[in-house]
């Protein structure tokens, strides 16, 4: 399966083949604020889902990001080190924070996709 | 809401309420030989007046250090501190400031804690500073907890130069944290081979320059041998004055530099409040614990002063905060910072050439008695003196001839068997005067 996938904590992923590209919604962005630091996992780390997969600092807070789906790290977006406004400009492109390899595709059934991602949103007000 | 006291009314309620008939039921689960059969055997109240006479006969029982040749070190230094700086501190802007939270209503305290951060940058020979710490021992823990962090590492190693009282706070804080702590014997000689205590399991390794015996030592070999192993350097400081003379720790590759700053601005005043320095490298400042102030622009592009970086603190990240620590010594780091202000670089430097004149003036006219030897090859502005008999003992008959000699070793190390050794520090308020006193009555005694 591909395209993209999203979270109740406004999480995207964007799945090829085995690799699942995971960042933060333009929403989550909104909610934080000026990014002014971002801090990523080392890559061959292995989380499980739930497990804490990276951290954005904004100028009024400190928030987790939470693995979406359990797997192993084989990238992170090391351009963050230098520019973490990028996961505010661009969260779903230049923005994304790692890339994982994806231990249980099955994982990936339970997320929402886009149209429930929107309709979730709007519930949420 | 008035502060009243309750009244018996107001108990009854409160009785009534959670059901007990008498207060007394509340201890029902007391052992009874726990339990006050009658008031506390305590004086009755005095008047101001009474108060102030019994207090002040208490006073006059000690021998104070403003009234006595006196050479006691070990982590609190007597210097002279200018009469600006206690008049300055006074003022009831700096006196009762508020915790600088809302930038709009505290430019000047987030100045002044801006200007000491640079002022302990500049000194320790780092790349940023924050704002203090309670004082040097707990400074030297949370550098400990921030080495464990930046190295993902869970071992300290402590050299045997490290005053005995921040060994003993960062071992109690590692105990509830889990963290090991690998502790060398006494160092007296500055001889121990900290370089190779150091591997790939070692966080950070924990160094005092002077250390606690007065010791000077050469931190690059120890600062490469961290760095070869992935490890920390953190090194300590009890006497801020000697920054005025010795190679800063930054330059010598500390990663972590954090010590006492009493030394500058602050009375001894019975062991505190003190503050802590902190200094460390900008690549680390994440990972920095303490309260930290920064310089920006405001909207209309006019330079202005924030506490920044606090989405890493406790008040805002609760559990994942970088440190519970998210305050500081507000008061005691703007009288360092004024005292240091006022002396400026070249002061500084020239009030620790005095320091270390007169300790070396002092260590001379000591190591003249028969039976008394300088334990070091080097010092600052305190050295270890080994005697013929037990120091303690010593100190005491000297304070009865009414000087006061210093601090014994086996005060600091008790069963180390260094009950012979004694810490003499001689700073710029002695005088050639108590010097001599200091060598009759160390004679006298002898």
């Amino acid at each position: 399966m591909s395209g993209e996938r999203y979270t109740k904590d406004h999480d995207f992923l964007r799945v090829e083949d085995d690799v699942a590209i995971i960042g933060i919604t333009d929403f989550a962005q909104s909610q934080l604020g000026d990014i002014v630091f971002v801090e990523l996992p080392e890559p061959g780390q292995r989380v499980a889902k739930g497990g804490q997969l990276a951290t954005i600092e904004s100028v009024k807070a400190a928030s987790e990001v939470y693995a979406p789906i359990s797997g192993e790290v084989i990238e992170v977006n090391s351009a963050l080190e230098a520019a973490p406004a990028k996961v505010n400009e661009d969260p779903l492109g230049e923005g994304w924070l790692v890339k994982l390899r994806v231990a249980d595709a099955a994982e990936l059934e339970e997320l929402m996709d886009e149209d429930a991602y929107r309709a979730f949103l709007e519930s949420e007000g | 809401m008035r502060y009243l006291p309750l009244t018996q009314e107001d108990r009854a309620q409160m009785r009534a309420a959670i059901g007990v008939a008498d207060v007394d039921e509340l201890y029902a689960d007391m052992p009874a030989e726990l339990l006050l059969d009658g008031p506390l055997d305590l004086p009755r109240g005095k008047s101001e007046m009474e108060v102030e006479r019994l207090l002040g006969a208490m006073a006059q029982r000690n021998l104070a250090a403003s009234r006595a040749p006196f050479f006691v070190g070990a982590g609190a230094y007597k210097h002279h501190i200018p009469a600006s700086v206690d008049h300055l501190i006074q003022r009831s802007e700096f006196l009762t400031s508020y915790t600088p939270y809302q930038p709009e209503i505290s430019q000047g305290t987030l100045q002044y804690l801006f200007e000491f951060q640079t002022q302990v940058a500049m000194l320790t020979g780092m790349e940023i500073a924050n704002a203090s710490m309670y004082d040097g021992a707990t400074a030297c823990a949370e550098a400990a907890l921030m080495a464990h962090r930046v190295a993902k590492r869970r071992k300290a190693v402590l050299s045997g130069g490290l005053h005995p009282h921040y060994a003993e706070v960062l071992r109690t804080i590692s105990h509830f944290s889990g963290d090991e702590v690998v502790s060398l014997a006494p160092d007296v000689l500055a001889r121990e081979d900290l370089a190779a205590t150091v591997d790939e399991s070692v966080s950070c390794v924990i160094v005092q320059m002077p250390d606690v015996f007065g010791n000077l030592r050469d931190l690059t070999p120890l600062a490469e041998a961290c760095r070869r192993h992935g490890a920390l350097l953190i090194a300590v400081f009890t006497e801020a004055v000697s920054l005025g003379l010795v190679t800063p720790p930054g330059e010598m590759g500390a990663d972590i530099v954090v010590g006492e700053g009493q030394s500058l601005g602050n009375p001894l005043s019975f062991g505190g409040p003190y503050l802590g320095l902190f200094a460390t490298r900008q690549a680390y400042l994440r990972q920095m614990p303490g309260r930290l102030c920064g310089e920006t622009v405001d909207a209309d592009g006019r330079r202005g002063y924030v506490a920044t970086l606090s989405a890493r603190e406790q008040h805002i990240r609760r559990d994942k905060a970088t440190s519970n620590i998210c305050t500081n010594s507000n008061l005691c780091a703007l009288a360092f910072s004024i005292h240091l202000s006022l002396l400026g670089e070249a002061g500084l430097r020239r009030l620790a050439r005095v320091n270390h004149a007169n300790a070396v003036n002092l260590a001379d006219r000591l190591a003249r008695i028969a039976g008394v030897e300088i334990l070091n090859e080097s010092f600052f502005n305190e050295f270890t003196l080994r005697l013929p008999r037990d120091a303690a003992r010593l100190v005491e008959q000297m304070a009865e001839a009414g000087v006061l000699a210093g601090v014994p070793v086996s005060r600091l190390l008790p069963g180390a068997g260094l009950d012979d050794l004694l810490l003499v520090a001689s700073t710029e308020v002695d005088t050639t005067e108590d010097r001599e006193a200091f060598v009759a009555a160390l004679r006298g005694a002898l």
